[in-house]
Formats: C-alpha cells, structure tokens, sequence
C-alpha cells in the first residue's frame, strides 16, 4: 500500500512517523482493520462486476429468479462480521483505557489556548518560547519543548471556545474545554519536531492555530526551562516577547505594512486619536492601550464591531508586563523602524 | 413466491393507456393550482425542485471552498470568509438538502401510490409540511447570507454563544426548528398513512422495501427531530437570556450541547441513509428483474438501524474528555449499526446472483451506491474504534468518511432514484447514454475528491481548515480536480434530466419492469392514481412481467 500512496512528499502512506508509546497500538490496530476493510471491500467489488457480467440483460438469457433466500449464507455473513467488530471494538477500547490512564510521576506542562494560540507554562514557572519556522502558514509558532522517554502530562483548560490538542506523531488527541481541565498523556519516544494542530472549530485563524513540539535530550530539555522563565529586563525587549508569547500576534500585526488581522494592527497609532466604532475618537495613550488589554470590548475600533471577540487579560499580566507592551507598542510610533 | 392474487386494478389493456392525456400534471393549471394543491405527486415535484435548488447552492459553496484550497495558504477567500462558506455549505447540505430530499422529494410522490391510495393520510397537512420547509429555507438563508453565520453547521457553544455573528446564530436556528417541524409532520403522516392505509392484501411484509425504509426514517423523524427544536431553543435562550446551560463563563457545560445536538444530529444521519437504502432496495431488483435477495432481513435491518441509530451519538464526543465507561459503551453501540448496514449490501449483492442485469443510468447509480456506501461504511470501523478514533477525529479522515456514506451514499441513490422515477413523475423518457456518462463521471469525479481526503486525514490534516501545511498540497490539488470532475458530472446529469422535459420520448407504464404498484398506472399517473383501490401480492414478483415490444414497455402477463 506504501508503494501506491507514498508521493513525492511523503514516504509513508497513512500514518506520520511515530513518535509516542501510543504509537504501536494504533499503528497496529489500524493496520488490521485496512486488511479487514481490503479483505470485504475486494470481494464484494468482484462479485458485483462478476454479477454485471456475467448476468448481464441478453437476448436469450433469462436469470433465474429462485436465488432468494439462504439462512445459512445470511446468518454467516451477520455472524462473522460480528466477530470481527467484536473484536475491533475490545482492541480499540483496550487501546483507549491505557492511553486515558495517567501513570503517576508525569511531567506536567499548563496547556492554555484561547483563539488563536498555544501557551504552555512549564512547571517551574516558565513560558514557552516563540521561534521562527520554515514552511508553514504562520511565520513563527509557539514551541512546546518536551524531553525525550518520559510521562508527559498536559493540563489543558481554554480561555474562551473549545479547542482540541492533537499531536499526529504521538496519535494524540483531546479537546481543550472552557471551565473545566482536560488531561492528555503520552510517553514521548523520540526526539525531533511535530505538529500540534488545534482540531476543533474555534473562528477566523483556526487554521493558524498550530505550534511545534520539539521532544530533546533531558540536559536540553533543563536549558529550556532555565531559559523559559527568564524575561528580559528591558521593556522594549519584554513588550517584544510578551507580544509573541501572550499570542497578541496572532490577531494585532506589528510590521511595517500595517496590515490589519482579526484586530486593528498596532502599527503607526500611537499618539494619534483613532476612530471608534461607536462613532467617537479615542486618544491612542497608555489609558487606551491598557484599557484595551483589560476589558478589550470597551472601546472597539472602527471596523472591528463584528470581529471576533478578544478575551480580557485581566489578571493574567502583571502591571509590569502591561508597561512592556506598552513601550513596545509606543515603538511602533515611527512605523517603517519596527520589524514584526 | 407467492402468486399475484388478481389482476392489477386498471382493467384497461395496456396499450390503450399507455400515453394519458389528461394526468396531474395537467389536471389543473394556474399557478395557484399548483401553490394550494393537496395533491401529495405535486407537493412531492415542488420538494425535488427546492431541494435540488438548495443542493445545487450547497454545491458551489463546495466548489468554493475546494477552490480556496487549490494552494496551501493565502487562498482567493479571507480565512472569515472561508469559515462561513464551510458553514453555508454544511448548513445547506444538511437541513435543506439531505434530510428532506429523499422522503420529502420521492417518498411524498410515491408513498401513496406505492399503497395503492390516492393521497397521504393527511393532504392538508402535507402541504403545510412543504411551506413550513420554505419557510425555514427562506429564515435560514437569510440568516446565512447576510449575516455571515460562521458557527460551522453544528453551532457548537460556547463559539455561537459568544461570536459576534449573534443575530444569525439566532435567525439560522429559528429556520431549523421551523424546518424540524416541516419534518416532524412529513414523518408523522408517512406513518399515519402506512399504518392505516395499505391496500387488501399488502401485509407489512409484502410493503415495498422503500416504503419499509421511509417508515423506519419517519419514526426517527418523529421522534429525533423535537430533541434538535428544544436545543435550538436553549442555544437561544442561552444566547438571549444568559441561563447558563451552555456557557461556561455563567458555570454551563459547553459538552452538553453536544450530546444535545448530537442526540438528534446522529439519528439525522439515519434520516439521512435509511431512505436512500430503500432507494437501492427497488432498483437492484427491478434492474435485476429479480426478487430482492432476503426481503425480511433488510426490513429488519432498517427498523434495526433506525433503533441502534438512537444510541449511538456519543461517539462524536470521544475526544471530549466525557468518562471512560461512557466511551467504551458507547463505542460498543455504534458497532452495532455496522452490522445492519453489512446485511443490506450483501443482500443487494445477492439479488444481483442470477438476476437479468439491465446496465442503465438507475442501475449505474445503484451500483455506484454499493461501491461509495461500502467504502463509506468501512472507514467507519476505524472511527468507531476508540484507540484509533483518537488520531482520526475531526481529521480529514471523518470529512471522506461522512462525505462517502452521505454524498456517494445517500446523494448517488438519490440521484439514481431521480432517474428510475423520472419517467413516472414526467412521463418522459431520458436520454439513457448520457445518463449513464453522467453516472460515471460523477464516480470518478467522487471517488477523485475523497479517496485522497483519507489519505490526507491519517496523515494529521485536521478539518475546516482554510490555510494548511504545504506537504498537504499534491493532495488537496487532486480533491479539488476531483471535485471540478464531480461537479461537471452532476451538471451533466441535470441537463439529462431538463433535456428530457423538451425533446424526451414520451413514458410507457413500466419502462424498467418493476413490480410495485407504481408502475400499474400510467406515466405520469392520474390525479387520483388509482379509480379503486387495486390488490396487491408480492411486489417483488417479476415472474409475469415481461417485456412488450410493440407498446416499447414491460407488461403483465395476464
């Protein structure tokens, strides 16, 4: 089946390259039920061009119309289908139960994700980082950095919409549902880089609401973490971070072009008085900027009255961090200078 | 077998009326004739109309979305825009194409005259069906175009709850709930009607195979669709009045819409199936001139279907995080409904073994349809399946699946029946050769777009994306040339169908030589179908039905 599917871009035909202990079930399992599928489906599809040829309307033929009725042929063909899915079924829930059941001694990271991105918060404090990716949608993801052959637990809850953390390589999945915590598990098995999709509809960039997961060796995995509390002293640089961390970039462009996204682009405001959706101007001032991050619907910018909604960042950021993205954005001033 | 009782009502020799010139097409003219008609063969042509309009409007919102997809990102639609085409198409599809087209559109037609009667139980209401079904057509498209519902056809909360498209949400599920009610009453006269009004001789189990399907369907849609008008209701009332059932900012469960919606959603999909099986049932043993291969157990195997269908909606919630004991149950439940639904294809397959196969443009669509549905119904092992339904949930993976069992499904046999029943319901002939290219253009073209979708699914590409990765690509260009081919396909088929009603040879009686008592009057039938009520025998005897050159129909012997 390898030789027939597998294109030019992937080598393989069905299944990514495993990378988790969920892995060989699965794989297994699915496998199986191909050749089941392959073993019904060909009969099934020889018989009905046997049958059109080999009964075919013909002048002096006539079919037989006895063939009606046979308990032996249609108790076979209810009996032992239901073997099979018998079987598929206790293979299947088997399979399930030891991948809902959380061993003890895990790793744990806080999985949020609110439209349109991953944070991951690392359990001694640390957040994630935001890197630069080749050949993807979105220029630079959220990299979740995981080391390799442990337990690795997510506990995962949303800000606003449901979402839904599936790794391919690991055949994991589960939703990310609003008010309460959500669990998924899995024993990383080999290092490398895998795609994290969101998988349940969640609006306009649900399909830029993706990240990477780089499964590293365990002295890797500690520098990560060092690094991943630290935030630079200067503002301008932790307005920089936190605006790629706390994903505002996912909706607020930064760059020169000014393009807007979901919401109004940061770009080239400051100073100035902008237009609200109510039909009044608003002085774009660290009252406004700060009022924005905390209560978001309160002035909405023209335009952007049916845009989707932004969450409240309220007691998520510190007065600190809220002064850092102030400067940050009070950089944008002068637009051309300040790359994305 | 057992032996035709008497002859057929109609005394008349087949000849004499073979051509009618006065039946209920033009029984009346006007178009109030038309618009306040009781007369369930016009409310039934009125329904295949809209519902052929409503798919051809769902179609190119398909045809946009495979467009938008050509390339991996910066597509010709905004990623908003992309949502709500995603949304319009489904929403279409579903509420105004899928469920009401077979029973709606072919059941209300045939129904009665499958029983020998001249109308449904209840004419009145009947009609009222068909205008509460316009006029949540007329809600629900308003609402979609525009106000940019963007939900996705499931309104999931808290998403419809807090997007700030909230007046379509609200408008949008108005039009569902009137269009539950066109549903619920269209279900509720069909079984009226087959349980009061079988003609003498018709026990339950020598009723036609589609009359045992739409039965089973009608009591799902008696009894699934006020689920669907009391979560609409709250989803409203969430939305309006802030109750807290849904939304997880006032304490509400987000999860329990979900098996709200699903409780209804998934017997849907057997609202949506069951009648397209009856469908395959008449024309595998028409085109076969054979009796159907195990009559009682595809009977049962519909009322099975129609039962096991009701408890079988979790499993569009395995990656919720509901219970383990609540997944594994209901995994074990869904299997169940595989086993029904095997039954059926082998028993189509069996009615072919020795049968006289006629190859024609119905026959092509059934045999299409065994093909699609059984790849369809085998994929669902995996997603049925719970350790492997977790890599291929709300992947590409389901979007083959589902698209497989309801479009090379239900869409192919409806499609097929459309063509078997053309004659009756026009009383002209189409053009045969063109049908048939259009049956296998609109195979390859199916087969083209979805085949590389499960491919793209195992692989990890999740569902209703508008931007994706770029390894993605070969693929997503091969759905979407399929996908054009598809369209062209079905295109072809319309004009088949429309070239018939200008230059078609005119019907005889029975051009196909089935049994049922649809072909026992003429092409198109009368006003009042039957002037008594015939008695019937096995209406899967071809023993004594032959065909007759010289009238260019199949007759009975006498």
């Amino acid at each position: 089946m390898n030789f027939i599917l597998a294109d030019k871009v992937q080598p393989y035909a069905w299944f990514p390259d495993g990378a988790s202990s969920f892995v060989p079930q699965v794989d297994f399992l699915f496998t199986v039920i191909m050749w089941i599928c392959v073993l019904f489906f060909v009969p099934i599809v020889i018989a009905m061009g046997y049958f059109m040829w080999a009964f075919r309307e013909r002048p002096g033929y006539r079919g037989s119309p006895e063939a009606l009725h046979n308990n032996l042929i249609e108790i076979t063909w209810t009996v032992v289908p239901t073997i099979i899915v018998v079987w598929i079924f206790w293979e299947g829930a088997m399979g399930y139960l030891d991948m809902s059941r959380i061993p003890k001694g895990t790793i744990d990271v806080n999985v949020t994700a609110k439209k349109w991105q991953w944070a991951f918060k690392y359990d001694n404090g640390g957040e994630h980082e935001v890197a630069a990716v080749e050949g993807s949608v979105v220029k630079e993801l959220p990299i979740l950095v995981l080391p390799v052959d442990r337990d690795i637990k997510m506990i995962m809850r949303s800000d606003d919409v449901l979402h839904s953390f599936y790794i391919p390589a690991f055949r994991a999945k589960r939703d990310v549902v609003p008010g309460r915590y959500n669990y998924l598990w899995f024993h990383t098995t080999k290092e490398g880089t895998y795609d994290l999709f969101c998988t349940e509809y969640c609006g306009d960039n649900h399909s830029q609401m993706l990240a990477k997961v780089k499964v590293v060796s365990e002295a890797e995995y500690q520098k990560a973490l060092a690094k991943a509390i630290q935030e630079p002293e200067d503002p301008l640089e932790r307005g920089k971070l936190l605006y790629k961390r706390q994903g505002c970039s996912t909706c607020h462009n930064a760059g020169a072009e000014g393009a807007s996204g979901p919401g109004p682009s940061y770009n080239g405001s400051w100073g100035k008085k902008v237009a609200l959706e109510n039909g009044s101007e608003v002085d774009f001032d660290e009252n406004y900027v700060r009022e924005s991050i905390l209560n978001p619907q309160a002035k909405a910018r023209k335009g952007y009255g049916k845009a989707s909604p932004m969450n409240s960042y309220a007691g998520k950021l510190k007065d600190e961090q809220i002064d850092a993205l102030i400067t940050f954005i009070k950089s944008l001033e002068n637009t051309a200078a300040a790359g994305k | 077998m057992s032996v035709v009782d008497r002859p057929i009502a109609s005394p008349v020799s087949p000849e004499a009326d073979s051509y009618p010139t006065h039946h209920f097409l033009n029984h009346s003219k006007g178009f109030l004739s038309w618009a306040l008609t009781l007369d369930h063969k016009r409310i039934g042509l009125m329904y295949l109309v809209g519902v052929m309009a409503s798919f051809a409007l769902g179609g190119l919102f398909a045809l946009m979305i495979r467009i938008h997809l050509w390339n991996f990102k910066d597509g010709w639609l905004s990623n908003q825009t992309y949502n709500q085409v995603f949304t319009l198409h489904g929403a279409i599809m579903v509420f105004l194409f899928i469920i009401p087209s077979v029973p709606a559109a072919l059941g209300n037609f045939l129904l009665p005259i499958m029983l020998g009667t001249k109308d449904v139980a209840f004419p009145r209401l009947n009609l009222s069906s068909f205008y509460l079904w316009v006029t949540g057509l007329v809600l629900f498209l308003t609402a979609l175009s525009v106000t940019g519902l963007d939900t996705g056809w499931t309104f999931y909360t808290p998403y419809s709850i807090e997007t700030s498209q909230g007046g379509a949400v609200l408008a949008a599920t108005f039009g569902v709930f009137v269009l539950g009610f066109s549903s619920i009453f269209t279900g509720l006269n069909f079984i009226v009607t087959i349980n009061t009004m079988r003609p003498p001789g018709m026990t339950w189990f020598r009723m036609p195979l589609f009359l045992w399907a739409v039965y089973a369907t009608s009591i799902i849609q008696v009894l699934a669709t006020p689920v669907l008008g009391i979560t609409v209701l709250l989803l409203s009332a969430e939305r309006l009045l802030g109750i807290g059932i849904f939304d997880p900012k006032l304490n509400g469960d987000p999860v329990t819409f979900q098996h709200f919606f699903w409780f209804y959603s998934h017997p849907a999909v057997y609202i949506m199936i069951l009648p397209a099986m009856g469908i395959i049932s008449e024309l595998m043993s028409v085109h076969c001139h054979k009796g159907i291969f195990g009559y009682r157990m595809i009977a049962y195997s519909s009322i099975a279907i129609a039962l096991f269908g009701f408890l079988v909606w979790g499993h569009h919630m395995f990656t919720s995080g509901m219970a383990d004991v609540t997944a594994v149950v209901f995994s074990a439940l869904t299997f169940t409904v595989s086993i029904p639904s095997a039954i059926k294809v082998f028993n189509w397959l069996g009615t072919m073994y020795q049968g006289t196969v006629s190859l024609n443009t119905p026959m092509l669509y059934a045999l299409a349809f065994i093909f699609l549905f059984t790849i369809g119904g085998l994929t669902g092992l995996p997603l049925g399946a719970l350790s492997t339904d977790m890599h291929f949930h709300d992947t590409y993976f389901v979007v083959a699946h589902f698209h497989y069992v309801m479009m090379g499904g239900t869409l192919v046999a409806f499609l097929g029946g459309v063509f078997h029943w053309w004659p009756k319901m026009t009383g002209r002939m189409f053009n045969d050769k063109l049908g048939m290219v259009s049956a296998i253009i609109v195979f390859i073209g199916f087969n083209m777009t979805f085949l590389p979708q499960f491919v793209l699914g195992s692989r990890g590409m999740p569902r209703r994306y508008a931007t994706y990765l770029p390894e993605f690509q070969p693929l997503h260009q091969l759905s979407t040339i399929g996908s054009l081919t598809l369209g062209a396909g079905l295109f072809l088929a319309l004009v088949v169908l429309l070239l018939s009603l200008v230059n078609g040879k005119k019907a005889p009686r029975n051009p196909w030589g089935g049994a049922t008592l649809e072909w026992m009057c003429s092409s198109p039938p009368p006003h009042d179908n039957f002037s008594s009520a015939p008695t019937v025998g096995d209406p899967y005897d071809f023993s004594d039905i032959e065909y007759d050159g010289r009238v260019g129909s199949y007759v009975k012997r006498s």
